[in-house]
């Protein structure tokens, strides 16, 4: 009997005692719900009639698929998440669940939401979905997150893509709409993640990530954030003079991206410690409520047009 | 946590008869409402597949690629 198998036996068989809140941490339940409400807009807006069953569906598939990608991302950066005071407390760093456990749920889990959305609905939507899932494990997690600073810039595509596949699910096919808010969210994602490390350098540090202000330092950061925050605010405000988003959408994207940039020319320009902090984290909320409220406003606009002719019509209330 | 489970397989004595593993009660409360989790899953993909069968009647056959 060999060493290998004389320990196994006296150690004992590692039995799991993972608890259902542990595989729902592991879908990353915060990302999962900005992705639903991307998502949601992506379907609201879309021209035509959907019926609410296959929008249901294509959203179930859409969030299941972005928590797969959730808990394949945390099985393959276990590594890294024990070593960061932020993730120290996910499922796999505390022992709760093995690699293996969470490899095989995130696959069993993206394997099912692909099939579903293209089963169901149409393959266009499941393609793209799976595309999305494997930029999010392979280009990013497995690839870009370690080696380049460059990381969330090009993996924000994956968190960009949502919108885009709702779309698709409702319409089969692409339109401007769509890769506009991509584009949005595509340009958010570098000022909003770049705040957050600018906070966390060291955490990042510790763990060997070269997000850019481990690698390039924070004055270098500072102004990449205030140059991809100017590119958003412009990318946000264009759809509506282009025609594709009206001007209510205009006006909130107009006076809060004034606010975005504000708090970025604040980033830039506080160097001392405790302002430059107090200054970044602004910014990092604000980022938040901007996407938020430039997405909101767009899906209340579409809802009060589908509901409106109801009350017209005299069929409601 | 990822426990032990108590193994009552004795190599010392290979001609007693091997109980196998028994779990802990934490062991085995985690496993039932792990396995409810799933069930639940499964029933929402079938009411799901089934609705959809129902809202798109023969078209369920006819879908693009």
């Amino acid at each position: 009997m060999s060493v290998i198998e004389q320990n196994a036996i006296a150690a004992g068989p590692r039995i799991s005692e993972a608890d259902v809140g542990d595989y729902l941490a592991l879908l990353k339940p915060r990302v999962m719900s900005l992705v639903i409400f991307t998502a949601l807009v992506g379907l609201l807006i879309a021209p035509g009639h959907f019926h609410p069953v296959l929008a249901i569906t294509s959203l179930l598939s859409i969030a299941v698929g972005a928590g797969a990608s959730g808990a394949l991302n945390m099985a393959l950066e276990g590594d890294i998440d024990a070593k960061m005071t932020r993730t120290a407390n996910r499922p796999i760093p505390r022992g709760r669940i093995t690699r293996p456990e969470a490899l095989a749920f995130g696959s069993t889990l993206s394997f099912f939401s692909v099939l579903t959305l293209g089963i169901l609905v149409n393959w266009y939507a499941g393609a793209l979905l799976a595309f999305t899932i494997f930029f999010y494990v392979v280009i990013y997690t497995m690839w870009l997150k370690r080696w380049t600073a460059q990381n969330i810039v090009i993996g924000g595509a994956a968190g960009a893509l949502p919108p885009v596949v709702a779309w698709v699910a409702a319409t089969g096919s692409i339109a401007p709409e769509p890769v506009w808010l991509f584009l949005i969210i595509f340009f958010w994602t570098p000022p909003h993640f770049w705040a957050l490390a600018l906070f966390r350098s060291d955490d990042y540090a510790r763990a060997g990530i070269p997000m850019l202000p481990v690698v390039a330092g924070p004055d270098a950061t500072r102004l990449q954030i205030l140059l991809y925050t100017i590119v958003l605010v412009g990318i946000a405000l264009a759809p509506w003079p282009l025609g594709y988003f009206d001007a209510i959408y205009g006006a909130v994207s107009l006076v809060l991206g004034a606010g975005m940039m504000w708090l970025a020319i604040e980033v830039y320009r506080k160097r001392e410690r405790a302002a430059s902090l107090r200054a970044t984290r602004k910014l990092f909320a604000f980022s938040i409520l901007y996407l938020f409220a430039l997405f909101a406003t767009l899906g209340l606009e579409a809802v009060v047009r589908m509901v409106a002719p109801l009350f017209w019509s005299g069929r409601v209330g | 946590m990822l426990g032990k489970g108590a193994h009552r397989t004795d190599m010392a004595e290979p001609n007693q008869p091997e109980d196998g593993i028994v779990l802990t009660e934490a062991q085995l409360r985690a496993r039932r409402r792990r396995s409810i989790a799933i069930a639940l899953a499964l029933g929402v993909l079938v009411v799901l597949f089934f609705a959809v069968t129902l809202v798109k009647g023969p078209a369920v056959l006819r879908r693009p690629i």
